[in-house]
């Protein structure tokens, strides 16, 4: 009888055991979101939620005020007037991109990248375009600088101030794209062995030369953006390429499935952050 | 006297062109230090973790050897299949690691 309930004890133990076990290895985007919030929130706590947005400005003083003049005459602003008319003027067969996107493609991006469950695949604003301009008979644009960099910047634009709102449905395969994209961030590469989180978690508001880097929560609120440094205007897709780049590892391919599920982790967990874009950085 | 400092001489030159034998890499030597560079790296590339500085490597191999300078070629040859190597080693520890980065 005693050998019978020590049997049983030990087999609900081991049970609960790995109930919990498996409890902490399955992905909570929620939980996730909330840890990464809380951790910039108590981290910088004199800046204001909605500032996270605005990257280095939000953390440097100066730079802020050489920004808000700038935001004056903003650098972005032709890439912003080129978006706009690319957007409206037909294609050749006279349909437009407002007749590929839901709302006419105004005020839609904080919803992207969403997970489109017949593709099993996430899929960016810039893919989007991209399959637009192809389902259209168009040549497809480059991912990383002008003609996409100024279609996502006025689709941006038009968006101002919503707040992301990125979805993951009941789905395991989107679960797998998020956690998929979650490991790309905190995987350090190249042969400076840097990882995402190496420069946006860990040193937000400190200088890499002369760099002040941008915190995590919100860096993609802000694309695409006009880079100083770059002489143009970027995509995602050329921040990521360039970051890898820095680390000396081989970048992979613009809206590769990697890089894809990165930028839906990273939206994700700047959920309820509103958009910026287009931006301007040094 | 004379005859002695003959030998010594002699043996001089004699080690002297030996260890430069020695020494010279030959293009087979480099030839495979190459192919063991390349496949290390493409293994890193099948690990979506190849480094910009294991290609740099590589092409400075290729244009040494064309050059004749195998010596240099093979230098270069074993220095990126060193970094294809280190760059397969953080991919395959980082499957694990990533984890303790990770803010919950």
């Amino acid at each position: 009888m005693t050998a019978t309930r020590l049997a049983l004890t030990l087999t609900v133990a081991l049970g609960l055991g790995a109930s919990a076990v498996a409890a902490a290895d399955k992905p909570d985007p929620v939980a996730d979101a909330k840890a990464f919030q809380q951790f910039f929130v108590r981290k910088f706590p004199k800046v204001a939620f909605d500032d996270f947005v605005n990257g280095p400005y939000s953390m440097n003083e100066d730079m802020r005020r050489q920004w808000e003049e700038k935001e004056q005459f903003p650098p972005y602003e032709f890439a912003l007037e080129a978006g706009k008319e690319m957007f409206s003027k037909p294609f050749k067969n006279g349909k437009t991109y407002a007749d590929c996107f839901p709302n006419g493609g105004i005020g839609i991006r904080q919803t992207y990248p969403y997970f489109d469950d017949k593709e099993g695949k996430v899929v960016t604003l810039e893919l989007a375009l991209n399959r637009c301009r192809e389902a259209n008979g168009e040549q497809p644009y480059s991912y990383v600088k002008d003609e996409m960099a100024a279609l996502t910047a006025y689709m941006a634009f038009t968006s101002r101030g919503k707040r992301f709102d990125i979805k993951i449905p009941d789905d395991p395969r989107a679960l797998e794209a998020y956690e998929n994209g979650k490991e790309y961030f905190y995987t350090r590469r190249g042969q400076l062995n840097f990882s995402c989180a190496s420069c946006h978690i860990q040193s937000p508001g400190e200088r890499i030369r002369a760099e002040t880097l941008a915190p995590a929560l919100g860096i993609l609120n802000a694309m695409p953006i006009y880079r100083s440094e770059w002489s143009g205007m970027g995509t995602t897709s050329r921040r990521f390429v360039t970051c890898n780049s820095q680390t000396r590892a081989v970048p992979l391919e613009p809206q590769s499935d990697e890089y894809r599920n990165l930028e839906y982790y990273l939206s994700y967990v700047s959920n309820g952050l509103p958009v910026s874009g287009p931006g301007a950085r040094p | 006297m004379m005859v002695v400092m003959k030998k010594i001489i002699f043996t001089m030159m004699v080690l002297a062109v030996s260890a430069g034998c020695a020494q010279a890499a030959s293009e087979a030597d480099y030839l495979t230090a190459f192919t063991a560079a390349e496949s290390a790296n493409k293994e890193a590339g099948r690990l979506r973790n190849q480094w910009t500085v294991t290609q740099a490597a590589l092409t400075a191999a290729k244009k040494a050897a064309e050059t004749g300078n195998f010596d240099q070629a093979l230098k270069s040859a074993q220095e990126a299949e060193a970094l294809a190597k280190a760059s397969i080693a953080q991919a395959t520890s980082e499957k694990q690691r990533w984890k303790d980065l990770e803010i919950r």
